[in-house]
């Protein structure tokens, strides 16, 4: 068994592991924790198969905001722990059932020889001075080009909606509409009251 | 050495876990959304292997963008619940029934 074998093994099985665990416990913050270490260790996956760039991608963009935010939003809600143990047996069978088949039907595809080993070459080992950053940039921003531009335009678009669905007009804030300020009369502040000048 | 099958029955064993959540956390909309991170990031491992194993960049580049439109998701599909959690006081599956669906 070679280094690279045991590397694999070690880090798949605490990837399926931990991915059970996010499915299994009863409490969003142990999921939303289990739910980081399988990034982490899906990343060091990556890396193992020289995608250097997506698996820093991976521990950036998904531990250090998305699961960031999914932790921001267990706590900010007050969520009650769990939802009764009778309700998680209820749909075991079924969930088993279906996710059983689903591994079962990919397992066959897979097993069936003519498809993945005639496909796959072996793969070529990069020098130290490979870049896959380099590599992944120079095909972006030539030949996938207006799809990246999309990807910017869907961020733009995911910013907006969110930011447009959380924000609420509170009613009793003591705030000063500049609109209101500038469009201003002299007959809306100042009473003219004509009257007689009073004597001493 | 590390084969192509091994990638592909790792990412077919994520992707089932995914699967078996959304059906057995089917009462709790945050343990859904991890879910389908889950099945997105074996989606992500498959194509990650595919292009090592054919020495092909445009697999990683099909990931850089699955991850663009999953953040996306991610953030749109709290924002929900957090407007959700607003009105209804619960993000309880049951509770929301507003559609009669």
């Amino acid at each position: 068994m070679s280094l690279e074998q045991i590397i694999f093994y070690l880090f798949s099985t605490i990837l399926i592991f931990s991915s059970l665990m996010v499915i299994i416990s009863r409490n969003p913050i142990f999921s939303a924790l289990f739910l980081i270490l399988s990034f982490v260790t899906c990343s060091c996956l990556w890396m193992l198969a020289e995608a250097e760039f997506l698996a820093i991608t991976l521990v950036l963009v998904y531990v250090g905001a998305v699961m960031v935010l999914f932790m921001f939003v267990v706590m900010m809600l007050n969520i009650q722990e769990s939802v009764s143990k009778e309700k998680f047996i209820k749909y075991l069978p079924v969930g088993l059932l279906v996710s059983v088949s689903i591994f079962v039907e990919m397992w066959l595809v897979l097993k069936s020889k003519n498809l993945v080993n005639e496909v796959a070459v072996s793969p070529i080992r990069h020098d130290a001075n490979y870049s896959n950053t380099k590599e992944l940039g120079e095909v972006l921003y030539t030949q996938y080009m207006f799809q990246f531009e999309l990807a910017s335009v869907i961020l733009l678009v995911a910013i907006i909606s969110a930011i447009a669905l959380t924000l609420r007009k509170r009613k009793n804030v003591k705030f000063q509409d500049p609109v209101k300020q500038i469009h201003v009369k002299k007959a809306d502040r100042v009473r003219v009251v004509a009257m007689k000048s009073e004597k001493l | 050495m590390v084969e192509l099958s091994d990638y592909l029955i790792l990412a077919g064993m994520l992707f089932s876990i995914g699967v078996a959540g959304i059906f057995i956390n089917r009462k709790n909309i945050i343990v859904l959304l991890m879910s389908i991170e889950l099945m997105l990031l074996a989606v992500n491992t498959n194509f990650i292997a595919f292009s090592h194993y054919l020495n092909d960049i445009t697999g990683q580049v099909f990931v850089f963008f699955i991850l663009t439109v999953a953040a996306a998701e991610a953030a749109i599909g709290l924002a929900i619940i957090v407007v959700l959690y607003r009105n209804y006081q619960s993000i309880n599956v049951d509770d929301i029934n507003a559609m009669k669906g």
